[in-house]
């Protein structure tokens, strides 16, 4: 070890190369041209497993996928998701920061419970929702029977399912969006609390003058970046409704319809297209958080 | 230095809303473990009831334990998550320095580049890295697990940034003392930068022990299965069974949950910059 003290033994121009050797392999192998070949595969007709035969080149996996009811229910039953589920997050998420930012008593026991979700496995929570969700004997049927709402079949009932994936999704997301806007709050100058109450201000109009405007940028990267990992929702459906996308196939998700295609079915070039257009979504959404970055240089 | 505990009526207030805000979060996870406690009777009664008659009912983990290997699961996810956090925890180390102290001509390209991959979703990744663990035989084994995350765009560019914190002079005087890159990264910069790669490792072993898609995809047989998959499968083989299901779903969270209540600074932390995979 002691013999090689300088780096001079080798040549300077290559040495950094051996620090990336590495972690370039494993971008090349398994980033870079796994994006290449997704592209590629997509438009290869009747495209096989291992031996990377097909028929013909051409568009039709992208006409094929975008005619598919499935496809279609998967693109409604997605926009659906974001549409409800990132705004009603992200309201009761700035409610929750807000709480959690005040400098009171056992505030870190509180900070534990709100940021539990983060860290546990979906799988396992995705089940006891279920169980809570039951028709016959769930909690949430009880507990909505107090105030004389329900029963609902929130599982075996296919118009319910939807609301039932919504739910659970709003729980999934605050603890990820309450610590963005909590961070966000601790960020902004105490001094303009300050200044506002010797000048007199009530909290509520500290609240609307001073927080929301100073916080504005937080939220909006906060939507942008729950509206991108909302868009590939699929995991939560695996045990709320036993592998299958609803209870009778009636609730799609792009990324479902993607995983479906190419596990189940086979379909390669269907599962590329999919993931392609997929993409496409992403990135339009990516482009409007860069602009938010940019603007109010954030970060 | 106890200060008076002074209630005023917009504290309890206060009080109040986290403390429902609380029950709402944590309720599920103390409706898995109560209902992983219940006796049969107990579990079938309606209204349900709030507390087990015994806590320290253990049937429902031993009927669970004895229907699905869940040692095995268990052990093949420390597995997993362990080997992943070094290997890609090494990967970034030396990454990061390249990127950060190192000079090599196109080094800001291939950087910008390589954030730009960072937005593709591993979802759109899937297909060929299925074919390529399959066309190199490591169908079935846990290595089939760890290799497609040995290298964390994002995880680099944390640490990069961290490393770019660090003053110029420090490097120039460790050089001129005659240390090498190698030696100036591992025992200068790497025990500066301890609290950005304690996150950075939290974050990942968070997302390998809870990893889905990718386990679900490459892994048949029961003998390489982790504890999430073991969970699924259990859930879609092993019957209907909520109590059982309620008593694996609880020893799958459990590592994860003791793991936050030690480490709770680092990880909310490094979610704050956004770290974590939704």
């Amino acid at each position: 070890m002691s013999a090689k003290t300088k780096s001079g033994t080798f040549n300077r121009s290559f040495e950094p190369w051996l620090y990336l050797l590495p972690f370039i392999f494993g971008i090349v192998v398994f980033t870079l041209y796994p994006v290449i070949n997704v592209v590629l595969i997509s438009f290869k007709e009747g495209y096989r497993l291992l031996t990377g035969a097909f028929d013909s080149i051409g568009v039709e996996n992208y006409l094929k996928v975008i005619s598919d009811p499935y496809f279609i229910n998967g693109i409604k039953n997605t926009a659906i998701y974001v549409i409800t589920v990132v705004p009603i997050a992200t309201a009761i998420s700035l409610f929750f920061a807000n709480l959690l930012n005040q400098k009171i008593r056992g505030i870190a026991i509180f900070h534990t419970a709100y940021f539990l979700p983060l860290v546990t496995s979906a799988t396992a929570v995705g089940l006891v929702w279920k169980l809570m969700f039951n028709g016959q004997f769930g909690v949430i049927n009880y507990l909505l029977g107090i105030f004389n709402i329900g029963p609902f079949e929130w599982i075996t009932d296919p118009r319910m399912n939807i609301y039932t994936l919504i739910i659970y999704g709003i729980w999934n997301m605050i603890p990820f969006t309450t610590i963005l806007l909590l961070s966000g709050l601790q960020n902004i100058d105490p001094l303009y609390y300050t200044a506002a109450k010797v000048d007199g201000a009530s909290s509520s109009k500290m609240f609307f003058r001073i927080t929301v405007p100073l916080l504005a940028p937080t939220i909006g990267l906060t939507c942008v970046v729950n509206t991108i990992s909302a868009s590939k929702v699929y995991g939560e459906l695996f045990p709320l409704f036993n592998g299958r996308p609803g209870i009778a196939r009636n609730l799609y998700t792009v990324v479902f319809y993607i995983y479906e295609k190419f596990y189940v079915d086979w379909d390669l070039g269907s599962a590329a297209a999919a993931s392609i257009i997929l993409f496409l979504i992403i990135f339009v959404f990516t482009m409007i958080q860069l602009q938010i970055q940019k603007r109010w240089k954030y970060y | 230095m106890k200060k008076r505990f002074h209630f005023s009526p917009k504290k309890l207030l206060v009080y109040l809303c986290l403390i429902i805000g609380a029950i709402i979060m944590v309720f599920p996870f103390y409706w898995m473990l109560v209902s992983a406690l219940k006796t049969t009777a107990e579990f079938n009664s309606y209204p349900p009831t709030w507390v087990p008659e015994n806590w320290f009912n253990m049937e429902n983990f031993k009927t669970a334990f004895s229907k699905a290997p869940f040692v095995t699961y268990f052990m093949n996810s420390v597995i997993v998550t362990i080997s992943c956090v070094i290997v890609t925890g090494f990967t970034t180390i030396l990454a990061a320095f390249a990127f950060s102290r190192l000079k090599f001509k196109g080094r800001d390209v291939i950087f910008s580049l390589l954030l730009s991959l960072m937005m593709v979703p591993f979802e759109m990744l899937v297909i060929t890295n299925y074919e390529t663990v399959t066309r190199l035989q490591m169908g079935d084994s846990l290595i089939v697990l760890i290799i497609p995350f040995i290298s964390s765009i994002f995880y680099t560019y944390i640490l990069r940034n961290f490393f770019l914190s660090i003053p110029d002079s420090l490097y120039y005087s460790a050089r001129i003392d005659g240390a090498s890159n190698w030696k100036y990264l591992w025992r200068i910069m790497v025990p500066i930068a301890k609290p950005s790669l304690v996150t950075i490792m939290l974050l990942n072993a968070i997302s390998c022990w809870n990893s889905f898609l990718w386990t679900l995809l490459v892994i048949n047989s029961d003998d390489f299965r982790t504890l999430p998959i073991g969970l699924y499968a259990f859930m879609t083989e092993g019957g209907s069974d909520f109590k059982l299901q309620m008593a694996a779903s609880t020893f799958t969270v459990l590592p994860m949950i003791i793991l936050f209540l030690f480490t709770r600074k680092y990880i909310v932390n490094g979610v704050a910059r956004g770290g974590i995979k939704g």
